[in-house]
């Protein structure tokens, strides 16, 4: 039973950040990697929650790209600096190195041009800092063996809805970097919202990278 | 001083419709200090018609400045108890409710200069000659406008604008504003604008000049001394003009290769778009002076803030300090999306306090006139905001939260 093993997996805390808005897992990682005062560009910002967590743990500004007018309208309604632009036609508006840091917060598996992206974070940034669901965890694993593309919290769509593709593991994304030369300065891979402890490709739901240019 | 309540007239006596400000009265504000103009001549006194809405508060931290396109005016909601069907032009975003809304903000729509509805423009009278100024009119910028739009704030007591809006030339002036008025203003509302006209779009205006100047009524500007107008220039030039309001899909939309009566072989309208640009051609030669056209196409045509910096707009906009709102709408091709986003561009390059929303809207430029309700949500959003910071009503101002 495919429903039984998806809810073996518990939603991660939420961590209650300014009022009613919830962060997500990786919004503490991210912000303990971000300096004080930083210039931020938060790609796929949706209603500038993670935004907002950085201005007011680590005094960051900056801006949030969002496609969805939903998304914009909820980000002006929360007072974030928000940009309606489609990511797949990567950051012309933005200057080289104009940002301490870019951000794709668990965007990246939806995007089509994966590599353009990545890239051009690294134009705009001196440093990218990418989360994702890990494809590798054992329960993705377990539902591919049994036959069935597989469903979980973290990638909680069935194969024929699912945004996401283009979906990898802990060690595919090393192997992604690595052949392209850039540098990670922090690796973080939360299961049930704690860092795993063993085995992060098999136990780890969400992989948090920071990297740069070598 | 003048009373600072709104002009709205005595609202019970014409029947408002539904959200409307209601019947509205213009005001007129005369200025007897000499205005200095960018061209290098001065308009030694001048008047500045306006109407407000809604009630300006004690601190006087609530006021809004709406600054028209083209050919608008000053009357930008509401309507005339004498004249219910003329409405102001931008009644779907201003009033009671709406996204600017009155019951929270004092909004002053006003006329600028050398315009044709009460401002002082061509057909006013020169006061050295005693006749209209017509020809010798002065031609004026973007800059002469808002330099005159301060000191009616000044006139009205208002040293800081909450937020100044305009779409179209109206952006322009909220940017200026922005650029060269940065400790007067709070927000600036920049909808379907552009940081300068493209060759294009002078092209345009430049065909409608030549409508206007080459009809034989126009006797080099000085028609009024003959008793005509050049009135066929005029439909020409607002037909040329009306076609770049509009985008093709809406102009397929609404005429298509409609017909009126099927074909005549003949040159009066036989295509419903022939008859509707005519219509809209006879109504502008009505209404609208040549001078003033001409004029106000020059001013598009000039605009360009960046050439104060050697064309760095981000340079240019250094000086701004406040938030921006920056809006485009996506088959607007009089000023595309892609020249609100150079704004945008220079503004992030600068560091500033800007978002920025391009709404999927099929109507064209004129998309910035009509209800969407994603652009009227985050205008509305928006402004719900500043009403919060400031403290006039909503959830704050009623101690519920």
């Amino acid at each position: 039973m495919i429903r039984a093993v998806a809810t073996a997996i518990t939603p991660p805390t939420p961590i209650s950040v300014s009022g009613p808005r919830v962060a997500r897992a990786d919004y503490a990682t991210i912000g303990s990697w971000v300096a004080d005062s930083a210039h931020v560009l938060d790609l796929g910002c949706g209603d500038g929650a993670l935004l907002d967590y950085l201005a007011a743990q680590r005094r960051a500004s900056g801006y949030g790209i969002e496609i969805d007018d939903a998304g914009v309208l909820a980000s002006v309604r929360n007072g974030i600096n928000v940009i309606q632009s489609d990511l797949e036609r990567g950051l012309a508006g933005f200057d080289d190195a104009a940002f301490d840091v870019v951000i794709l917060s668990q965007t990246l598996q939806a995007m089509r041009r994966v590599e353009a992206i990545v890239a051009e974070m690294l134009r705009v940034g001196r440093e990218a800092i990418v989360t994702f669901p890990n494809f590798g965890h054992w329960s993705h694993r377990l539902q591919i063996l049994r036959g069935r593309m597989p469903v979980s919290t973290s990638l909680p769509y069935q194969w024929y809805d699912t945004p996401n593709i283009h979906l990898c593991t802990v060690k595919d994304f090393d192997a992604f970097l690595g052949a392209r030369g850039y540098r990670i300065l922090d690796r973080v891979i939360l299961a049930k919202g704690r860092p795993a402890r063993f085995a992060p490709n098999l136990t780890g739901e969400l992989a948090i990278y920071r990297f740069r240019k070598k | 001083m003048p009373s600072f309540s709104a002009t709205t007239a005595d609202a019970d006596s014409v029947a408002t419709p539904d959200r409307s400000v209601g019947p509205v009265l213009p005001q007129t504000a005369h200025f007897n200090a000499p205005l200095p103009l960018a061209c290098g001549r001065a308009l030694p006194q001048y008047d500045l018609a306006y109407e407000t809405y809604g009630t300006l508060d004690a601190s006087r931290s609530n006021a809004v400045l709406i600054c028209h396109a083209l050919n608008a005016s000053h009357h930008v909601a509401g309507f005339y108890a004498d004249d219910p069907d003329n409405v102001g032009w931008w009644d779907n975003m201003v009033g009671p409710g709406k996204p600017l809304d009155t019951e929270r903000f004092f909004v002053v729509g006003v006329n600028n200069l050398g315009s044709c509805f009460g401002s002082t423009g061509p057909v006013s009278t020169n006061p050295g000659t005693g006749q209209p100024w017509g020809s010798d009119f002065p031609l004026l910028t973007v800059e002469d406008w808002v330099d005159a739009q301060a000191q009616l704030a000044d006139r009205l007591g208002i040293g800081q604008w909450a937020a100044v809006m305009g779409g179209s030339l109206g952006g322009m002036q909220a940017l200026d504003w922005a650029i060269r008025y940065p400790a007067r203003i709070r927000n600036a509302l920049v909808i379907a604008a552009a940081p300068n006209l493209s060759a294009e779009n002078i092209a345009f205006n430049e065909i409608a000049r030549q409508a206007i100047m080459t009809d034989p009524e126009f006797h080099d500007g000085n028609f009024h001394a003959y008793d005509v107008k050049p009135r066929r220039g005029l439909r020409v030039a607002r037909m040329i003009g009306h076609i770049t309001y509009l985008s093709d899909e809406q102009m397929e939309a609404k005429f298509g290769r409609q017909l009126r009566e099927g074909l005549k072989f003949s040159f009066a309208p036989e295509f419903q778009i022939e008859s509707y640009l005519r219509y809209q051609g006879e109504k502008f030669a009505e209404y609208y002076d040549a001078n003033a056209y001409l004029r106000v196409t020059k001013a598009l045509d000039y605009f360009d803030p960046a050439t104060r910096t050697g064309g760095d707009l981000a340079r240019a906009l250094a000086s701004a300090t406040c938030r921006f709102l920056v809006v485009s709408f996506t088959t607007d091709w009089r000023f595309p999306a892609s020249r609100s986003r150079e704004i945008v561009k220079a503004l992030v390059r600068e560091r500033r306090d800007v978002s920025y929303a391009e709404i999927a809207a099929p109507h064209g430029h004129d998309a910035f006139l009509l209800d969407n309700p994603q652009y009227h949500a985050v205008v509305r959003t928006w402004f719900e905001r500043m009403a919060t910071e400031i403290g006039v009503g909503g959830v704050i101002a009623d101690g519920i939260a």
